[in-house]
């Protein structure tokens, strides 16, 4: 069947808008939906920083109750006006450092609402694929790192995705993130199996996701300088770190 | 009497919905000529999603719902497809289900969709899809297209469903999920996960072993 170039035109044009139509249908319909599961994402990845969390338990009524959520600039400044949640750290990791909007989520204690027990930070960072982020969760000293919480996009399965499993995110539990006054961050090892268990900044690395590790340490280095100032007005009113 | 000699005419001459054929249509890719083990055919997903049975079960539902209904309406379409650009035509369609395919697992099935990642949108370049449109859906009616989809899309979950099995089980002791093997398990049996199960070396040795299997029994050798 030999058809004209003008019905084989026409023919392309109809079936482009008839799938063009069905897709936006489709993806607009899903759309609030998608969001939704994205939120819950981020507040189940906010809590799993600093508990375990059943399959069953209701993450929007315990993000609810333990959670009071801010946001602050890299000089440590409350900003009024702008919901933690609604910040981009994907979008915000673009900027400068300098430029960019911290969220703080602050978990507060079951018992004592008004005692805050650990400071979620989110984080974000290149892997060797992609994307590569997450949340690192402080006890109130502000200082020792209580959980921590990895996502990425495009790693290697069983080498770099690695960094996602509660295995690698196990030894960052304990380690402290300053040296006296300077942030010395967590730093992963090349290699993997030795103990490290005696140094507080050292995490033991993956083998074969080098570049993975190297990109998480810059991740958490960028991160916790970004916080620097907010960690130290904080912590000014508390305790000091040369203590 | 006369209605009833019509109407038993009309049953004569309309193929039943489950004739022998159109079973054999939905049967025979999942063993004799099943799109994996025997036409070596999607390989690549096979590798990638089969680490854990859950991510496997649902990229089989959606291999199957799109292979099913891209068949569909490229045989309604297949008069009118002109044969010059018949693959952008199928192209399109299989693309715009697979899509719809992401954005509804998106919406329902979110931790599973950030699993298959990648793996779904990458079933427009799934050979079996294309190869079934190109091979049967263009020159047959719906009704078998149709059929003949749900069939490869079939035969093609049965392999990655019994290849996820072994690699979940052997790889981290567990089946859906619950543990199987290993001290804090259902059994308590002393288990350490093989390692190799879990990178997509270990699903090309089950994959492997699987086609010998079905190969030896079957006597298919491949021409020469």
């Amino acid at each position: 069947m030999q058809q004209s170039n003008f019905y084989v035109i026409a023919y392309t044009a109809g079936l482009t808008i008839i799938c063009g139509l069905l897709l936006a249908v489709t993806a607009t319909g899903l759309k609030p939906r998608q969001q939704e599961n994205i939120a819950l994402e981020q507040k189940k990845n906010i809590l799993a920083s600093v508990m375990t969390l059943q399959p069953t338990d209701d993450i929007k009524s315990i993000y609810e109750k333990r959670v009071k959520s801010y946001v602050v600039d890299f000089e440590g400044e409350v900003k009024q006006g702008i919901k933690a949640e609604q910040v981009a750290v994907a979008e915000e990791y673009k900027k400068n450092k300098e430029d960019r909007l911290y969220p703080v989520y602050e978990i507060l204690s079951e018992t004592n609402p008004a005692k805050t027990e650990y400071y979620v930070f989110p984080v974000y960072g290149f892997g060797l694929w992609d994307n590569i982020w997450g949340f690192v969760a402080l006890q109130d000293d502000l200082n020792t790192i209580k959980g921590v919480k990895f996502e990425h996009k495009g790693e290697t399965p069983g080498l770099g995705a690695r960094i996602a499993t509660e295995e690698i995110q196990a030894r960052y539990v304990g380690k402290k993130i300053f040296e006296g006054d300077k942030v010395v961050s967590v730093v992963m090892q090349k290699g993997e199996g030795q103990d490290y268990s005696n140094n507080p900044h050292q995490v033991d690395g993956m083998s074969g996701a080098t570049i993975t590790g190297k990109g998480v340490n810059k991740m958490l280095l960028e991160y916790f300088e970004g916080y620097y100032n907010f960690i130290k007005s904080k912590s000014n009113n508390k305790i000091s770190f040369n203590q | 009497m006369s209605t009833q000699t019509e109407t038993a005419a009309k049953v004569q001459s309309a193929e039943p919905l489950f004739s022998k054929k159109n079973r054999k249509l939905l049967v025979d890719p999942l063993d004799g000529n099943n799109p994996i083990t025997v036409q070596v055919l999607g390989i690549c997903s096979a590798l990638a999603v089969t680490v854990q049975m859950k991510p496997a079960l649902v990229m089989s539902l959606g291999v199957i719902f799109v292979a099913s209904f891209s068949s569909l309406f490229i045989s309604l379409l297949r008069n009118t497809i002109p044969t010059r650009i018949r693959i952008i035509v199928q192209l399109a369609v299989v693309a715009s289900w697979v899509v719809i395919v992401d954005q509804v697992l998106k919406a329902y099935v979110y931790d599973v969709s950030k699993q298959l990642s990648v793996f779904v949108g990458l079933i427009i370049t799934n050979c079996i899809i294309m190869g079934r449109l190109e091979a049967f859906a263009l020159g047959n009616k719906p009704w078998p297209s149709f059929l003949d989809g749900i069939g490869n899309g079939l035969g093609y979950g049965v392999i990655l469903i019994i290849v996820a099995f072994f690699r979940e089980l052997l790889g981290s002791g567990s089946v859906f999920g619950v543990k199987i093997l290993g001290a804090d398990s259902l059994t308590g049996l002393p288990y350490q996960g093989n390692g190799l199960m879990m990178l997509p070396a270990g699903a090309c040795i089950v994959i492997g072993l699987l086609i010998w299997a079905q190969r030896a029994r079957n006597g298919y050798a491949e021409e020469h």
